[in-house]
């Protein structure tokens, strides 16, 4: 296999970099012959030191989800290097016009998110790691004057087929394969079997510079004579800037500047998130900032609208169910099919809008001059943040440094660039001085780009058999893409917003879909597997009514509607029908399922309940085991999974993914939503918003991850989406009480 | 009177603000970055330091109130560039995925083990109460446990 590879692009980029136009596998590698002092640098993602240490950079930014590790893994691989002289980082380079940070788009790729920095990483990277072999072998061919079919080579040495022990080390070659010309054609690549790396469990690489506490993260960075910026902003989402006295602000010791920041329309600068105002002070540190922020009196204007998040959803609720609805999709009779259907069931369910709450409070450090503009940040996509500095400051891309660094933790959040856009602009207005915006809790928790809440109608019609005939979903939403209040159209509806695609219903011949906006004010963005993280636990909830309705279990009820090969899905997620069975078959065997019990609640009764989903490429099924406790309390007590994300790189690093999204959807389903009341959000920090800690986590978890040939699929989010539905169907089995209403809290008091 | 403290062992005198945060005095002023901001009102834990060997959330301890007093970060657990055995222990579990909060997860279980050196899985949860938002519990229970294993202690 290899990468699709846009020839013009490659030529282009390599006149740009004033090199000498090479051929296409080379230009994969983005030529920059590096300075020989620290060792030759082949290409951007690889420099290899003449003691034989290697340094592998990769453009995917590092967020937690293991990609720093997981995608040097592949390169080291077919370069045929030993594992343990591999050290990682970050590409860094040039911004230049239409290019993903310092590539041309579409070979790697760039920042995070989709779980798709391995699936789409997986066949560039090995060709990467492989033409880098094929130089080093030129090279040692050329140096030992042997000809190359007898050279191989093994853990970074090149060798002599007929006298193995005539070794070269790649550090004594790597200088002189820097500057080879590429050989023609594709690289020769590794087979499965010859594997030594992918597929064996690795640490982080990075793990011990965290643990020491070394600066990388964004907050850690700073630069010669950097200022401290924060930011007031008002209480109500959309007001504007009325008054400012700002004297006794700039009074306080260490104040240097107070600056108006009017709100930005969505789409007016950069992508289409919007920007409340606010009132930015700039200080010598972070704590004058702080200081001069609580010393600012600033008024408001009033918005139009003041919004009450639980009235727009019963109205978006109202409108899905009565005439206001949008079909978005539909096969077959479905009216028809529900009129034949031996039994109807219908049930609505309601999810709330949630924060991303990364532990590391949104920060950027900018620098503005008249010629150039430099950002230090953690971001999950630096040619974004690019393209907003271009935007702000009008500086072409190459006079515009991105430097992206270790997110402590994305989510999707870091997806957006409105902190960066802030920094700039506070930045623009202190022209020469770089600046470090940081956000408090409070004003990260009030100002995210929001995971949208749902109200869904879930109906489907069952036959005598106890078979699904009819199906309909129906979604009410604030919808992902960042619309504002007087936005009713369903224009910018994004895929997946309504699971059109998800299995069971799109194996229904006779179905329907529609569609309702639920306003308001807020800004919404990507959040951990956006649209499977809601409509997961739908569908695998409804699921679960629909097994009991048909006396059913579970496991039999889901396996009978999987069967044969479809292949569902779009362009970029396709899942077959198949692999989905496989895993809940797996998962009823390695769970040891014995069926479904339901108990009657109080302390001490116990649940099992499963969910299996696709999302984003890879496919997951869980088994929660929960317990009752006083008051409406309940433990999970062990989590049975089972993965299939294909060929896997490193199970260490998908056994880690699980673990966390398991937590992350139990935190989210227990405690977690973002409500408006009288235009204010209503959660500020942890105390409102409460981030699950070690008490209520789930400490035992299994992981079987199914051995596959496909091509490799990403795990930062295909976990989490099965979890909820999982546990909820536990919580049934235990008390008798279905939850459709998120966080669970205390429903089960 | 400026206040003076000692700091990974050295001594540090501070003459600004008294109110300041110890965690802005940490991270700002002497540089060292390994204590984190998460919440600044005592609720995560990602800030959290020794101060006399115990644990505390450096962003609601006002300089004031380490006047006279020794703070340790993750910077200075480590003897003579060895890893503190709780590091180890984090680093044979391979506990981090984005890894903000783990140094004040490591500084809140040096002191919880001091206390209790061969704690049960109940009693990890129930006094250790720092948030990881990327939920790596599952492992750092196990990284205590395995540090109590190997007597690890401050
Ligand atoms: S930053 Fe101190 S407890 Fe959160
Ligand atoms: S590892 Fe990310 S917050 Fe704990």
């Amino acid at each position: 296999m290899t990468a699709a590879i846009d020839r013009r692009s490659f030529f282009r980029l390599s006149a740009v970099a004033g090199s000498l136009v090479l051929a296409v596998p080379r230009q994969a590698l983005a030529v920059i012959a590096g300075p020989v002092e620290d060792g030759a640098a082949i290409g951007l993602f690889v420099r290899i030191r003449p003691d034989g240490r290697v340094i592998i950079r990769t453009p995917s930014t590092e967020i937690g989800q293991g990609t720093s590790t997981a995608i040097p893994m592949i390169i080291a691989e077919e370069l045929d290097v030993a594992w343990d002289k591999v050290t990682v980082g970050m590409m860094t380079g040039q911004m230049r016009e239409g290019m993903e940070g310092p590539l041309p788009p579409g070979i790697f790729y760039e920042g995070a998110g989709g779980s798709n920095a391995v699936r789409r990483s997986y066949a560039p990277a090995r060709e990467v790691g492989a033409t880098i072999r094929q130089l080093l072998l030129a090279e040692a061919s050329a140096v030992l004057g042997l000809p190359l079919d007898r050279l191989a080579t093994s853990e970074g040495q090149v060798f002599d087929r007929q006298q193995p022990r005539r070794r070269v080390d790649y550090g004594k070659l790597a200088a002189g394969a820097a500057v080879r010309p590429l050989p023609k054609g594709p690289p020769p690549l590794k087979s499965p079997d010859q594997f030594r790396i992918i597929g064996t469990p690795q640490p982080q690489k990075e793990a011990r510079a965290v643990i020491t506490g070394q600066p990388l993260y964004g907050i850690d960075q700073s630069m010669p004579g950097m200022l401290h910026a924060v930011c007031l902003r008002p209480e109500v989402v959309d007001a504007q800037i009325a008054t400012v006295d700002d004297k006794a602000a700039l009074a306080v010791p260490g104040v240097r500047a107070v600056i108006r920041l009017p709100a930005i329309a969505p789409g007016a600068l950069y992508d289409n998130s919007p920007l409340g105002a606010a009132v930015a002070v700039v200080a010598e540190s972070h704590w004058a900032a702080l200081k001069g922020r609580d010393a600012l009196k600033v008024t408001w204007t009033e918005p139009a609208l003041r919004e009450d998040s639980a009235a727009m959803v019963e109205a978006g609720y109202a409108r899905l169910t009565g005439a206001g609805a949008v079909p978005v999709g539909a096969a077959g009779d479905a009216g028809a099919a529900f009129a034949r259907a031996a039994k109807v069931v219908e049930a609505r369910y309601d999810a709330p809008m949630v924060a991303h709450a990364t532990l590391e409070p949104q920060n950027t450090i900018a620098l503005v001059t008249a010629e150039r503009c430099e950002i230090v940040t953690p971001t999950q996509r630096p040619s974004l943040c690019a393209t907003t500095a271009k935007a702000i400051t009008g500086l072409p891309l190459d006079r515009i440094k991105i430097t992206a660094v270790r997110s402590g933790g994305g989510f999707g959040r870091r997806l957006s660039a409105d902190q960066v856009a802030e920094a700039v602009l506070i930045a623009k207005a202190m022209p020469g001085v770089p600046v470090k915006l940081l956000w408090t809790r409070e004003c990260d928790i009030t100002t995210d780009v929001y995971r949208n809440g749902s109200a869904q109608r879930l109906r489907a019609g069952l036959d005598a058999s106890g078979r699904i005939v009819a199906w309909q979903h129906d979604v009410a939403t604030q919808a992902r893409r960042y619309r504002r209040s007087d936005d009713q159209s369903d224009k910018g509806l994004s895929e997946g917003e309504v699971p059109v695609f998800d299995a069971p219903g799109a194996l229904v011949a006779d179905r329907a879909y529609r569609y309702a906006p639920i306003f308001s004010a807020v800004a919404r963005g990507s959040w951990r597997a956006p649209g499977a993280n809601i409509h997961g636990w739908t569908e695998q909830c409804f699921v679960d009514e629909l097994a009991e309705a048909a006396g059913a279990d579970p496991f039999d009820f889901r396996l009978a509607m999987l069967t044969g090969d479809a292949v569902l899905g779009n362009d970029r997620d396709r899942y077959s029908v198949k692999r989905l069975a496989r895993v809940i078959a797996e998962l009823k065997t390695r769970s040891g399922w014995q069926g479904r019990r339901v108990g009657k609640g109080g302390a001490g009764s116990k649940g099992r309940g499963m969910a299996a989903h696709f999302s984003f490429g890879s496919y997951v099924g869980h088994v929660v085991d929960v317990t009752m406790g006083e008051g409406g309390a309940f433990s999970v007590d062990r989590v049975v999974s089972v993965i299939d994300c294909g060929l896997v790189i490193n199970p260490n690093g998908v056994t880690m993914q699980n673990e966390g999204a398991i937590n992350d959807a139990l935190n989210t389903a227990l405690s977690l939503e973002i409500t408006l009341k009288d235009g204010v959000v209503q959660q500020r920090n942890f105390d409102s918003y409460e981030m699950m800690r070690m008490d209520r986590a789930a400490l035992r978890i299994e992981t079987h991850i199914l051995p596959s040939d496909e091509a490799p699929s990403g795990m930062g989010e295909p976990s989490l989406p099965p979890f909820a539905p999982a546990l909820c169907n536990a919580l049934y089995a235990a008390t008798g009480k279905r939850i459709r209403r998120l966080p669970i809290r205390d429903q089960l008091a | 009177m400026p206040i003076t403290l000692k700091l990974n062992g050295q001594p540090r005198a501070w003459s600004g603000d008294p109110d300041q945060p110890l965690l802005w005095f940490i991270r700002d002023d002497a540089g060292l970055v390994g204590t984190k901001f998460g919440c600044g009102i005592g609720s995560c834990g990602a800030c959290t330091v020794h101060v006399d060997g115990a644990a505390q959330r450096s962003c609601v301890t006002p300089m004031a109130a380490v006047d006279g007093k020794s703070v340790t970060t993750i910077e200075g657990i480590g003897k003579d560039g060895a890893l503190h055995p709780v590091q180890q222990a984090w680093l044979d579990e391979d506990v981090a995925q984005c890894g903000y909060c783990q140094p004040g997860q490591i500084m809140a279980a040096i002191d919880f083990l001091q206390q209790n050196p061969s704690p049960d899985e109940a009693a990890i949860r129930a006094s250790i109460n720092n948030l990881c938002r990327c939920g790596t519990y599952v492992r750092i229970a196990r990284a205590i446990q395995r540090a109590a294993r190997s007597g690890a202690k401050a």
